[in-house]
């Protein structure tokens, strides 16, 4: 079934009210700190507390000796186990053609601790309270070495890893370097612009937890983990970790209090507790305080770069020549070092028709957590550096906002970009005429004469953003460097009585999967969205998957299903041409009903179904009976959601207080199957990257490397009087590669906003000669820069 | 020490440590679940239960000090045969969850706001909720859902 096709089926585009809510309005949900098995221990790890250090000595005596401990494990424990180090998920080849520099992860530190908060001893203990008690009594000698936490002066700190001389990671660059430079020598005018992407802290509201239980009957491991991914969690767990054969462990992901892709990773703890669990023959359970996930939690962005665009005299871009400093933290995560570049640096023609981009990326090790995908992974970073030079470059030239955005805008599509992505379709004019018309663009003049009257001042500010999603065709990513196939799997069980269980890849951690692709699957079999249950976050139940992120689920998990659907039907066609003795070719199926072309013969979805397990008249030569079908699906391309933003703010030069009067988005996602569940998906994302602009910072001390927003009492989090409503319009070209037309929704609102916010905020600053600002636009921030430009 | 208390209309008594914190009570002694915890600083409100009529973050109550106190935690809302109290209805109906960890507290802080503020506008609905973070809804459903559950709790 096609596309277009599928878009008009019935239970497509209905905001049908979500399957999973009533167990969390109940309580019955179940996270997995909520579970409790017999014979549970207590895990709690000693951190260190020095951002770059030698470890001299550990003295676990005391703490052994504590009451109702259980066992106490180190770095040494973890050498004599032959436990690898955490891989990273993703090989960056330098541009000196040598890989990047990849350093060990261990689980447990060996002989040196390298950021505020790295795993150094995990302590086991009958209680919880029994663990924290005896973690106390763990002494730890260190010789403190100098740290850096700023990516700026990474190369001239101590080095964190032998392997990384002067902390490099790697240098990257994509595009044509010379005919950028010639683009630049030609330009009628040139903008410039220095940027920081402010570090973020993900604060899922379910802190990490996990854990470990290990079977000697069966030698058979589980793991209960909130993740994102429980199958990836296993495959990195087994095969590059731990050296444990795949069918012996299970991974468990139950529900998971949200995720925005700080729960994608392998992280040590995991390791740990099903390590532990065999070697001390007991469960156990850790679940991280606030405090632990502000320092061990994989955090977000932390770029700093330069950009430069040359454009000619009517503002048509020429070319952009950008250079990032990525700060990767002190190891590398999972994903971490796709971020700052396959996600990143290919976004960086945006919308526009720029013929010529080039991008340099040199990525850093640093004394702080390490840093990796955080709703949106590099595409916040690329959109925010193109959207506000893009604003800045109007600015410069005269223009106005929208006027140099539509100059430059693509409109024949496919579009081949010069930094390797190929957009298929989009409609770029409609998404920004709708936000000025839904945005009341036309009303701006007044209401700033308005604020104006007040003594305040008012700006408007514009973001078109792109972003590519359904990540990825495996042959592209693996060419790109990608250790993993990036397909779904999808397994739909038709029962006997024509109800139906799927089973999916695609974990759901708040996105509604149970509701969105049980309406995918009643809608093309014509059976009702009741009749259909999706199963999730679990290896022993869901054959393959490869999870949740980078707005991937629908368009390749359920693509994946689609897949089995096919073969669902064509199947249960051959058994309604066998019960209606006709022949396969002349079945047609539509509304849940098989039927004879060009004849009233027909039979219905649930008859065939009971027939496949009831097979007394059945084609038992040719056929096999049951009705259960598994498929994968490898993307042909991404998919390319886009969108124009506009945020209208008042700002108060006397406080530098911004307050976010009016929010307008209107975003391309092609085919909607769930209206209401894509708009929370916005605006759960406009929130994360509004924050960003306006008030959330991770900050480390610049001499100690200490975590100083550890906390919800430093770390400004998003709440809800910080908002105004905002107001959400959609254009539909739909993907035209994949079956359902669909291309993701779960990052956009965190992308395109945040650039949106501080254009606004310079275009309110603007009279007063404040020309640049880094986020968060705190009114400190912007109060300081008022006076800056008065003196 | 043993402590009586009365949770979703049941006497019981738990005998702990005074150091034990009402939500470790809810969630270990009486695995009642539903409570979550969110934070160590009192700041994210997921622990929030209605203690003697007002909402609270249990994780700032030791239990010793809920001793005779009734306590309605999340468990405790809907009716024997399982139809949910109007809040939780009007959260469903308006979308107003998406990961489910704040829900329970956000629920029952709206209920609370609810009973104190009647007739609330938008602006103080979003005031009043300042202490329970969402990560996930950008809090605009979980505003409409409260104003739905406000009107239906009224009627």
């Amino acid at each position: 079934m096609g596309a277009s096709d599928f878009s008009k089926l019935p239970h497509i585009g209905e905001s049908f009210l979500r399957k999973e809510d009533y167990r969390f309005l109940t309580g019955a949900g179940q996270y997995t700190d909520d579970i409790d098995l017999a014979n549970m221990s207590h895990a709690v790890f000693v951190r260190s507390p020095h951002a770059h250090a030698k470890i001299k000595s550990i003295d676990k005596k005391a703490a052994l000796a504590a009451p109702g401990v259980i066992g106490i494990l180190d770095g040494h424990d973890v050498v004599d186990a032959k436990i690898n180090g955490l891989p990273c998920g993703w090989l960056i080849t330098d541009t000196n053609g040598q890989p990047m520099k990849e350093p060990p992860h261990p689980i447990l530190a060996q002989d040196k601790v390298r950021y505020v908060g790295d795993h150094v001893v995990m302590v086991v203990a009958e209680t919880l309270e029994e663990a924290k008690n005896a973690a106390e009594l763990v002494t730890v000698e260190y010789d403190v070495l100098s740290s850096v936490v700023d990516v700026r002066d990474a190369s001239k700190a101590t080095a964190l890893h032998d392997a990384a001389p002067n902390n490099h990671c790697y240098k990257w660059a994509i595009g044509d370097k010379a005919q950028v430079d010639a683009a630049f020598t030609n330009a009628a005018h040139v903008t410039q612009l220095d940027l920081v992407n402010n570090r973020l802290v993900p604060n899922a509201m379910e802190p990490r937890a996990a854990i470990g239980s290990y079977s000697r009957a069966n030698d058979e491991y589980t793991l209960w983990v909130s993740n994102q991914n429980p199958h990836v969690e296993r495959l990195l767990m087994t095969a590059f970790v731990m050296g444990l054969p795949e069918h012996k462990v299970r991974v468990i992901a139950p529900d998971v209090g949200g995720g925005f892709g700080s729960k994608i990773y392998l992280y040590a703890e995991d390791v740990c507790l099903t390590w532990a669990s065999k070697k001390l023959n007991r469960n156990i359970k850790w679940t991280c305080d606030r405090s632990e996930a502000f320092l061990s939690d994989a955090h977000g962005r932390d770029h700093v770069s330069h950009a430069e665009m040359a454009m000619d005299k009517d503002g048509k871009f020429l070319a952009l020549r950008v250079h990032t400093h990525a700060n990767l933290g002190a190891y590398l995560s999972t994903f971490s070092t796709a971020v700052p570049t396959i996600l990143y640096a290919t976004l960086l023609a945006g919308q526009y028709t720029t013929p010529q981009v080039y991008v340099e990326v040199d990525a850093w090790f640093t004394n702080t957590a390490p840093v990796d995908a955080y709703r949106g992974a590099g595409r916040p970073e690329a959109t925010y550096l193109l959207e506000r030079i893009v604003s800045r470059a109007a600015w410069d030239m005269g223009l106005t906002q929208d006027e140099i955005r539509k100059r430059n805008f693509i409109t024949q599509f496919p579009y081949q970009t010069p930094v390797a992505l190929q957009y298929d379709v989009g409609d770029y004019h409609a998404c920004m005429n709708e936000a000025q018309k839904l945005g009341d663009v036309a009303g701006f003049a007044q209401r700033k004469a308005t604020s104006q009257s007040n003594g305040k001042l008012r700006g408007i500010g514009y973001s078109s953003y792109i972003e590519a999603c359904g990540i990825a065709p495996s042959n592209i990513a693996g060419a790109l460097g990608a250790r993993a196939g990036l397909f779904e799997c999808g397994e739909v069980r038709v029962h006997p009585t024509g109800s139906v269980t799927v089973f999916t890849g695609s974990h759901s951690h708040g996105q509604g999967h149970e509701t969105t692709f049980a309406q995918v699957v009643a809608a093309r079999l014509g059976i009702a969205v009741e009749a259909v249950d999706i199963v999730h976050g679990d290896t022993g139940r869901v054959p393959f998957g490869m999870g949740t992120y980078g707005s991937r689920s629908i368009s390749v998990g359920g693509a994946a299903i689609m897949r089995a659907l096919d073969k669902i039907e064509a199947k249960a066609k051959k058994i309604a041409a066998h019960l209606m003795e006709a022949s396969d070719a002349d079945i047609e199926f539509a509304n849940g009903e098989f039927n004879v072309k060009g004849t009233d013969k027909k039979i219905t979805f649930g008859q065939v179904a009971l027939t496949a397990y009831v097979p007394h008249n059945y084609p038992l030569d040719k056929l096999e009976p049951g009705l259960n079908e598994t498929a994968f699906y490898d993307p042909t391309n991404f998919t390319f959601p886009a969108g124009t933003y506009i945020a209208e703010v008042e700002v108060d030069p006397s406080t530098g207080v911004v307050k976010l009067d009016r929010f307008t988005a209107v975003d391309d996602f092609g085919t909607i199957i769930n209206p209401m569940i894509v708009e929370g998906q916005v605006h759960g994302g406009l929130v994360q990257g509004i924050g960003q602009a306006l008030m959330e910072n991770c900050v480390y001390d610049k001499e100690t490397g200490q975590l100083l927003t550890g906390s919800f009492m430093d770390y400004t989090m998003p709440r809800a009087d910080d908002f105004p409503a905002f107001t959400l319009g959609h254009v539909c070209t739909p993907c035209s590669h994949n079956p359902l037309g669909t291309k993701g929704c779960g990052e956009a609102g965190a992308i395109g906003s945040p650039p949106a916010i501080m254009n606004a905020v310079l275009d309110a600053l603007a009279p007063l000669g404040v020309k640049n600002l880094d986020m968060p636009a705190t009114p400190h921030r912007v109060w300081q820069a008022i006076q800056a430009v008065n003196t | 020490m043993k402590v009586e208390i009365t949770v979703n209309g049941r006497a019981r008594t738990i005998d702990a440590a005074p150091n034990l914190l009402l939500v470790q009570a809810i969630r270990e002694n009486l695995k009642l679940t539903g409570t979550h915890v969110g934070c160590d600083t009192a700041q994210c409100g997921a622990c929030t239960v209605i203690l003697n009529g007002n909402a609270v973050k249990s994780c700032n109550v030791l239990l010793a000090q809920a001793q005779g106190a009734q306590v309605t935690t999340i468990e405790g809302l809907a009716d024997a045969d399982g139809t949910m109290h109007p809040m939780q209805s009007a959260f469903k109906d308006c979308h107003g969850l998406q990961c489910g960890f704040c829900t329970p507290g956000m629920v029952l802080s709206a209920i609370d706001l609810c009973k104190r503020h009647p007739n609330a506008s938008e602006q103080v609905i979003r005031e009043q909720l300042e202490g329970n973070l969402c990560r996930c809804t950008g809090y605009q459903n979980i505003v409409k859902a409260v104003q739905q559950g406000a009107a239906a709790m009224k009627s």
